[in-house]
């Protein structure tokens, strides 16, 4: 069976610690997202999203505080208009908008996350492998792209030269 | 230079060792580019434990150092404490949850557990691959607080902290300190006298040898950040040397100019110069320019100026502005009522004998303008019957404010109760929309107004009252019954919605701290930080942050405090360094992480062009970084370098 690899942003104060609570309430979940824990799901850039993507996920699910809860005010708000953008940016550029998930858990919501979980690598398992046309996705032959974006070496030009030298193209058909 | 990560995986006992194959784990991740040694052990965090980890340290010279463990809420603390043991800066130690967010959650599924581990600890290594050395950001502090707002909850603060140790200025707007709770006649749920239990506290935070208490004084402006704020204070030309006066009083009782007074909310009328009430803290008047006959009609009165016997009135004097520097600031502005102008269906304040709850407090006062005798204006004739209305502008999200004022329910119970101990044969009506109890002895203090003091509870809310033939006609719903209720009462009395004081969404915008939507003080979380403000160094007590009793007040002040107290014990102010950057190099100066920074922690720096993070005041929580389409603003020790490469190796094999 297709099992999904899946790239988790959880914002600390609230999903990450939600993730916790499962963890010490012993709920069992699919082993296929790993978690980068943010300090706050505003700190996510689209360009993290995409680059996951690039880097062979299959899915991406963002996790940041309920609205109203975000521990530095709007972070989540932020976050909110971002995904829906990053949507769209998806769809145009052949990726079912669906492999993207943002979900509000609480601290307190073991149980969510739990359900979420299972709920996404389901949906993402039913997508299937995402395989990109070029570089990066497994369903290019494993190929790795040559560097990791300039992020540090950043110049102050259009954002394509920011950030990941090359751009995924549409999908394959 | 190479990085020489060290990576310890734990087993703790077999929480972890059970699921995961760790002797796997620990030997894959020693193959692991950058990793110079890899081992793994029992319990990681037991003294033995910590040892491995400091030898290790110092004997392969390592660089970083993972733990593979529980969630870093748990013991990332204690290994950052063992990294600086050893020489690693603690900013370079980093743990891998491979326990509340694996083994635990994956125990049907070992190997898929072990390979989830290994990734794990690979995003770890890959995030410590580029950590920087960091301290904590250490700022001078001054150990000196201001408190705003001279009501209760500010007074309480200032005391707090004034016991604690550290200088305080307390500032109020008004003539005197005491805000709405000296207007009070008697306070439930115990019925003590307000002025007995708030006059002695007045005198003491006014007395007191660390508290500059600075009355009839404005904020003018505050500049500056957490441990180091500048203020300005406007200290408001009273028209006399308060210093000098002695409050013998004498100049207000021939002063010939009369206006209504605020404290007794209209009920009675004070002089132009004037102490808002006889117990005043301090004693002594100040002139109020816009009502006074010298100012008024050109120099023709000057009756105080003659008979001060201290000549201490001087028609010259000028507002003065104060600086001074302190390091935290409590907001404490209290509240206001609810215009009752904007009541239209309840007389909008036309009809003299629909009063205000502030109104019938001042007339069941002892001290107040009808000695504590319940009088209506309209013909100083005593009440038979009384209507008290809950929830005028509470509760109502269509017309007026959607929240509940919380006090409304027991006040009114309480003047219920007390009109009736002042008159045992009339007869006490209150509408109520739901009867809200909620504190230690409120339920059974509303029961003995229903049953020992015959307060007739009639639940629904009046639809119309208008004044006819000296009477208060009350139209109203009884929904218990289905009846429709006509009253024909002689005085209403309006349970008014509590509101932010109306100067207080101007000192919290002076000031850079938030309010909810209607203007109430936000705190930090909803929860976990009721007293803080968001914005770091600011602090919140009494009704400015919402609806409160007196209790609640008082605690909150002392909460507040208490994290001022908490502030100051440290000798200068240090904040976590996992905060904002800006490349100076790649900034264009768009100004994008001015604008999304919720701190205001991101300024644009005119002369160099480019936006600068203020470190004292940064939170780090990313916004900028997130926004910066340059990637000129970055996270200290999680930089989108580190995000890109942790996700790679979430994604690898
Ligand atoms: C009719 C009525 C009856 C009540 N009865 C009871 C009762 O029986 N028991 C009970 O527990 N509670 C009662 N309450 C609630 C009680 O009044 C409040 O809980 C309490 O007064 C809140 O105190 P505070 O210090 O937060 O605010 P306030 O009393 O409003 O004090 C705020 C102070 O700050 C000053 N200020 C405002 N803005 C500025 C500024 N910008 N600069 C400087 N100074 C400023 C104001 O002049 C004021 O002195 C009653 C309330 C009402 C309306
Ligand atoms: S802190 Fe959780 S979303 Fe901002």
């Amino acid at each position: 069976m297709f099992e999904p690899r899946i790239v988790c942003f959880f914002c600390k104060w609230c999903t990450y610690a939600g993730a916790d609570l499962a963890g010490t309430s012993r709920k069992q979940y699919p082993p296929n997202g790993v978690v980068v824990r943010l300090n706050c799901s505003g700190r996510l850039d689209p360009q993290h999203v995409l680059w996951a993507f690039r880097e062979g996920a299959d899915g991406v699910l963002i996790g940041g505080c309920h609205p109203g809860d975000c521990h530095y005010q709007d972070g989540n708000y932020k976050t909110m208009r971002r995904a829906a953008f990053l949507k769209r940016v998806l769809s145009d550029m052949g990726i079912e908008p669906e492999r993207l998930h943002l979900e509000w858990i609480s601290a307190a919501e073991g149980d969510k996350l739990v359900n979420i979980m299972g709920e996404f690598v389901d949906r993402v398992r039913d997508l299937g492998p995402l395989e990109l046309a070029h570089a990066g996705g497994r369903g290019n032959g494993g190929a790795k792209p040559a560097d990791k974006p300039a992020a540090t070496k950043k110049t102050a030009a259009a954002p394509e030269s920011a950030k990941g030298a090359e751009k995924p193209a549409a999908r394959k058909s | 230079m190479e990085e020489r990560i060290g990576v310890f995986v734990c087993h703790c006992g077999s929480n972890i060792a059970g699921v995961v194959d760790v002797k796997r784990v620990a030997e894959e991740l020693g193959k692991y580019p950058g990793v110079a040694y890899s081992t793994d052990y029992t319990y990681m965090c037991s003294d033995p434990g910590q040892t491995m980890v400091k030898e290790a340290i110092k004997e392969h010279n390592l660089s970083g150092v993972i733990v593979a463990a529980c969630s870093p809420t748990l013991h990332e603390a204690t290994f950052r404490r063992a990294g600086r043991a050893a020489g690693v800066n603690p900013y370079q130690v980093e743990i891998a949850n491979i326990r509340e967010q694996c083994s635990w959650v994956h125990q049907s599924d070992k190997e898929a557990a072990t390979e989830k581990a290994i990734k794990i600890i690979k995003t770890m290594v890959e995030k410590a691959r580029l950590d920087e050395a960091l301290d904590p950001i250490a700022v001078p502090m001054t150990h000196k607080a201001l408190v705003v707002g001279g009501g209760i909850a500010g007074i309480q603060a200032a005391l707090d902290i004034a016991n604690a140790g550290y200088e305080t200025i307390l500032v109020e707007k008004g003539p005197s300190i005491g805000g709405h709770m000296a207007q009070l006649s008697e306070t439930f749920p115990t019925l003590d006298c307000s002025q007995c239990i708030m006059t002695p506290k007045m005198v003491e935070v006014a007395q007191h040898p660390r508290v500059k208490m600075m009355t009839y004084s404005e904020i003018e402006d505050v500049s500056g950040y957490v441990g180091n704020f500048k203020v300005k204070i406007r200290k408001k030309a009273a028209y006399l040397d308060r210093d000098i006066c002695n409050g013998c009083g004498l100049c207000m009782e021939k002063c010939p100019a009369k206006t209504p007074s605020e404290f007794d909310e209209g009920l009675a009328d004070r002089k132009a110069i004037y102490t808002p009430f006889p117990q005043a803290v301090p004693n002594k008047p100040v002139l109020d320019r816009e009502h006074c006959l010298y100012f008024t009609n050109d120099g023709k009165c000057g009756v105080c100026k003659k008979i001060c016997p201290v000549q201490c009135v001087d028609y010259e004097q000028e507002d003065e502005i104060i600086e001074d520097e302190v390091g935290a600031i409590v907001v404490a502005t209290g509240y206001d009522l609810y215009p009752i102008e904007n009541l239209g269906e309840y007389g909008g304040g036309k009809y003299p004998d629909v009063i205000t709850s502030l109104q019938f407090e001042r007339m069941l006062s002892a001290s107040g303008p009808t000695e504590g005798e319940v009088k209506r204006p309209s013909d100083g004739k005593v009440p038979e019957t009384v209507v008290f209305l809950t929830c005028c502008g509470s509760r109502d999200p269509e017309a007026h404010m959607p929240y509940c004022s919380k006090v409304c329910c027991m006040y009114l119970t309480k003047h219920a109760m007390l009109y009736k101990h002042k008159v045992h044969d009339g007869q006490a009506y209150v509408f109520y929309i739901d009867v809200r109890t909620a504190g230690k002895g409120y339920e059974e203090f509303y029961t003995r107004a229903a049953e020992e003091d015959d307060v007739l509870y009639l639940r629904g809310k009046v639809s119309k009252i208008f004044q006819e033939d000296g009477k208060v006609v009350v139209w109203g719903a009884d929904t218990l019954s289905g009846k429709k209720v006509e009253i024909e009462a002689d005085m209403a009395v309006l349970g008014l919605a509590t509101v932010p004081n109306a100067a207080a969404r101007e000192l919290a915008n002076m000031l850079k701290i938030h309010t909810d939507e209607w203007g109430f003080l936000a705190e930090a979380h909803p929860k976990l930080r009721p007293v803080e403000s968001l914005a770091p160094g600011f602090y919140l007590a009494g009704a400015a942050q919402g609806p409160k009793d007196i209790p609640e007040a008082v605690a909150q002040a002392s909460g507040a405090a208490s994290k001022v107290a908490h502030l100051f014990a440290e000798e200068e102010y240090h904040r976590e360094p996992i905060i904002a950057w800006i490349d100076e190099d790649t900034c264009a100066g768009c100004r994008v992480c001015v604008s999304v920074c919720p701190y205001d922690a991101a300024e644009f720096d005119d002369e160099k062009g480019i936006a600068v993070i203020k470190e004292a005041i940064c939170e780090g929580c990313g916004a900028c970084i997130a926004a910066c389409p340059s990637a000129s603003a970055q996270q200290r020790n999680l930089t989108d370098e580190q995000v890109y490469r942790m996700v790679s190796a979430a994604l690898e094999g």
